[in-house]
């Protein structure tokens, strides 16, 4: 194995603290661990440092005091958003491509 | 999962998921990231780093003395041998309980933890009591997670830091002669490698 994992990432504060069972990782559904990854191999890739990743983590937290979202939903918002401010992508490319994929324009096979 | 959200499309797709999509698509599209960087990471932090990992080094040394001794002397360079590297370049030593020697592992200062071989740690073993109170009352702290010693049975508690993590080998139990590594490797479990518990035999395979 020539990577392992990050404690950063591995060990975030509580407040933000990944969803676990018996220490290993919990996903709902395959696209929170989609957004997971993203948002680890575009760190990995040096696009953005982790605590800025876990900063806006931290503001969509606190953001819903009564989790009426789900923390893979706060941690897609987050990921989105740090991708806008970085240039990676625009708020509206990614707001057409999700209408053409919620429309059905656009869809892909599951790989 | 909730937000599942219905506006008369064909598949019911939640909007998060389809936004995850719209994300990635773009990402990829643009060159920034690869579908197969993604799938690695989440595959390294789904399987990769768990438990099994360190089950699988239990399970080699219980049926291989050789690798046993190498393991102890040398944990680091036994743990690689199987293909798992240190945590960020931290050592990885190993000690072994027995009926006269109780290992067990804490990180007093933060949570030091042994990654590469039993994965995101668990929220007890980063948690105030557990840090502290491993130290000063490790007994109380077995009873807790069930794990009952006899007044002779040595305790050591052996305190994780940025250079050296520790993993402890679980006795073997009684009863599991007959059984293969392969099978052994079912039995291990993570807390037992933290060293708060004893690997018991399950019910279904005595």
């Amino acid at each position: 194995m020539e990577k392992s994992a990050d404690r950063q990432i591995s060990n975030m504060p509580e407040e933000v603290e990944l969803p676990r069972e018996n220490g290993e990782l919990v996903f709902d559904a395959p696209w929170e661990s989609r957004a997971f990854g993203m948002a680890v191999a575009l760190n990995e890739s040096g696009k953005y440092e982790w605590p800025e990743f876990v900063n806006h983590l931290a503001g969509e937290i606190k953001s819903d005091p009564a989790e009426e979202r789900s923390y893979y939903e706060k941690w897609l918002y987050s990921l989105a958003d740090l991708a806008v401010e970085r240039g990676l992508i625009s708020e509206s490319e990614l707001d057409q491509r999700t209408n053409e994929y919620a429309t059905g324009e656009r869809n892909d096979d599951d790989h | 999962m909730s937000g599942h959200h219905d506006d008369g499309h064909t598949h019911e797709q939640s909007v998060p998921e389809i936004r995850t999509k719209a994300l990635e698509s773009l990402l990829v599209e643009k060159g920034i990231i690869s579908t197969d960087e993604i799938d690695e990471v989440a595959r390294m932090y789904e399987q990769d780093i768990g438990p099994m990992n360190g089950a699988q080094v239990v399970a080699k040394a219980w049926t291989d003395p050789e690798y046993k001794k190498r393991l102890l002397e040398e944990g680091t360079s036994a743990i690689a041998e199987l293909g798992f590297a240190g945590a960020q370049g931290a050592k990885i030593a190993v000690f072994e309980n027995t009926p006269e020697v109780h290992n067990m592992v804490v990180c007093t200062l933060c949570s030091c933890y042994p990654w590469p071989v039993l994965g995101l740690p668990p929220t007890w073993y980063k948690s105030e009591a557990y840090r502290s109170r491993a130290v000063i009352e490790p007994r109380s702290v077995l009873k807790e997670f069930g794990t009952e010693l006899d007044d002779d049975v040595e305790v050591r508690v052996w305190d994780s830091n940025s250079e050296v993590r520790y993993m402890i080998l679980p006795e073997r139990p009684a009863g599991t002669e007959g059984m293969s590594e392969e099978e052994l490797v079912e039995i291990v479990t993570r807390d037992a490698m933290i060293g708060v518990t004893k690997v018991d035999v399950p019910t279904s395979a005595v």
